[in-house]
């Protein structure tokens, strides 16, 4: 019996997998009928990169509390599936390498400007061409940073503070970033050498794949109360950044899978396939790699200041703005594993949350989020392609009893790299949205191709998932002008 | 580009880009896994064989043998920032596990000249393979790109 078999529709949106063989709680899948018939599909396949299996997997872990989710973007990853949550008990859990992944933190920045589209529709060209100029991005590029392993050191145990301290960005930045744009329990020591070494000329550089800066307008405001927090209005024109902790935190994920393979074995602890290596949270290999992932955090948040920077510098630029007119609105992460307080059957926990292509989206009245938006929540953002919409959305009281707080990151592939680039040729997806208004600057044609928006899944209909589900509301809809790719 | 005897090809997969390759002996394989990995990031044909770096890895089997062999060679790119198109593996397998000398040749990037394409940010362990089918050596991989 296949294991989407076993699915059991129990709400708007959401599907159950109940507890069979080896789970000891039950997958939770929110997502609409279309996207179960693709996960369907998919384990009918190869069942290895079944995003169901790998539910069930997650659900089998020791530790883990409530439920394995998964969100509306649902897809096979590498031991989780992407838009896979799941939080686990700090005595009983385990630190997963797969629940975190190879580009720690990644996530995205939006910033705010006062321009509006009409300011910027004769001049997109020039504006685009100079962010394209100005940030570092595509693979060999190198940012304008120097940095010694003292100051690698500094980066990794203090996130975006390090970086606005060298001048590059006001203060005020790192209230608009999770965490503060620092997480604590950062061991640089830990590090691998070699990790440090990738790493030294890449702060504020953007990578290539599904990593971009785009410049983008506010098409329409769906929650006025949540996007006059946020500082947005229709017609206004923002800019989102998609990056991670690039190479240095790709080799954090390196190292670790064959750290936490070994320390696997050590606890005895049986895991269903290769990526999902792990070690108990309390034991000292857990503990090492949470504190690689924090400071793989640190540089993901120092490398998006950075870029911000260098976007500010940009735009003043080829727009005459004042970098304190370009403000930013948040920065939120999608791969990370961090402690946090959840209402567990009325019981106040701390957790230990994994988010693998997954943002934090906590509701209304929680702490952690910037004061102005307490009221609100804080805002998440969903990626969509170069030709759809982006959103804001924020999270409700549903998501928090249901998914940790938790939010969908992004439309999610439909078509592999190798059939998007069989399918599509990269100057002709640049053509064809130029037509649509759409500026696209690419440092690789077949990167451009293989990221064609018919290469994904149909953002509305992940947003419309989240949303019938109740787990993230829409605020703003935001829609490209210029978009710059690796 | 490749002899019948000695190849690679991408497999189709989902997110990332999945490779087999195949060689007369697991190092022959070895080598061929290597130039699937430059294609992925370089035109290959474009990467003149100029500087050799020496490599050696040691790992408890073929399989996490072949994820280090990969992942130096991703590590490389930045550190030296050398990207290479030729390479000599040898591999030894023994009661102590499985290792590898390795020689590669190749030249510093420059993604003007190297059609720069895609980085890869990792080896995954998912999707692992090293076999003998027949006469020959088969490798498979998965990059998380």
């Amino acid at each position: 019996m296949d294991e989407s078999d076993r699915l059991v529709e129990v709400g708007p949106a959401e599907w159950e997998l109940p507890v069979h063989d080896a789970m000891r709680v039950p997958g939770r899948i929110f997502a609409d009928r279309e996207t179960i018939a693709q996960l369907r599909q998919e384990e009918a396949g190869e069942s290895q990169w079944s995003a169901v299996r790998q539910i069930k997997h997650v659900a089998s872990l020791p530790g883990i509390v409530s439920a394995a989710i998964a969100l509306p973007d649902v897809h096979p990853g590498y031991g989780f599936p992407i838009g896979g949550v799941a939080a686990f008990d700090l005595a009983e859990g385990v630190a997963v390498v797969g629940g975190v992944g190879f580009d720690i933190n990644c996530g995205v920045r939006v910033l705010r400007t006062p321009l509006r589209r009409a300011d910027v529709s004769a001049e997109i060209e020039r504006i685009g061409e100079d962010l394209f100029r100005t940030v570092p991005a595509g693979l060999g590029s190198s940012g304008s940073l120097r940095l010694s392993i003292p100051e690698i050191d500094r980066v990794l145990e203090e996130g975006a503070a390090y970086v606005v301290r060298q001048g590059y960005g006001p203060a005020r930045d790192l209230e608009y970033i999770e965490e503060g744009g620092r997480i604590g329990g950062a061991d640089p020591s830990a590090v691998s050498v070699l990790a440090k070494q990738r790493e030294f000329k890449q702060v504020g550089t953007l990578g290539s794949g599904n990593h971009y800066l785009e410049v983008q307008c506010v098409d329409r405001v769906l929650d006025a109360e949540a996007a006059a927090a946020y500082g947005l209005f229709e017609g206004q024109v923002v800019v989102a950044i998609h990056t991670g902790s690039r190479a240095l935190g790709h080799q954090i994920g390196q190292d670790s899978l064959k750290e936490l393979g070994a320390a696997a074995a050590r606890y005895g602890i049986s895991i269903p396939d290769q990526e999902m290596v792990c070690a108990p949270i309390r034991s000292p290999e857990g503990r090492r790699y949470l504190s690689l992932v924090a400071a793989g955090a640190n540089c993901a948040f120092a490398n998006r200041q950075m870029i911000a920077h260098l976007v500010r510098v940009s735009l003043g630029r080829s727009c005459g703005l004042d970098a304190r007119d370009v403000e930013t609105v948040y920065d939120i992460g999608h791969n990370n594993a961090k402690l946090e307080e959840h209402d567990v059957e009325r019981e106040r926990r701390t957790l230990l949350v994994h988010r693998k292509g997954a943002t934090r989206a906590f509701a209304s009245g929680r702490s952690e989020a910037p004061p102005s938006y307490r009221g609100v929540g804080h805002p998440i953002f969903v990626g969509g392609t170069m030709g759809t919409a982006s959103y804001v959305l924020r999270g409700t009281e549903v998501g928090m009893s249901r998914a940790f707080g938790s939010g969908i990151h992004g439309a999610g592939r439909a078509l592999s790299r190798k059939k998007a680039a069989k399918k599509y040729w990269g100057a002709d997806v640049i053509s064809a949205l130029r037509r649509e208004g759409i500026r696209v600057w690419a440092h690789d044609a077949r990167g451009a191709a293989e990221e064609a928006p018919g290469a994904y899944k149909d953002v509305e209909r992940v947003v419309a998932a989240a949303e019938a589900s109740d787990l993230n509301r829409r605020v703003a809809r935001l829609r490209p002008l210029a978009v710059v790719k690796g | 580009m490749d002899r019948a005897d000695e190849g690679y090809t991408y497999v189709d997969h989902t997110a990332d880009m999945a490779v087999r390759a195949w060689g007369p002996t697991p190092g022959a394989a070895f080598a061929a896994a290597g130039r699937a990995l430059t294609e992925a990031m370089v035109n290959l044909e474009r990467v003149d064989g100029r500087v050799r770096r020496e490599f050696a890895a040691r790992a408890d089997s073929l399989e996490l043998l072949l994820v280090d062999w990969l992942a130096g060679l991703v590590a490389e790119k930045d550190t030296s920032g050398l990207v290479f198109s030729r390479f000599r593996v040898e591999t030894h397998v023994g009661a102590g596990g499985a290792s590898l000398r390795a020689s590669a040749w190749g030249e510093p990037l420059d993604p003007e000249r190297h059609e720069a394409r895609t980085e890869v940010k990792g080896i995954s362990l998912l999707g692992l393979c090293v076999r003998r089918d027949g006469a020959r050596w088969v490798v498979e991989y998965v990059a998380d790109v």
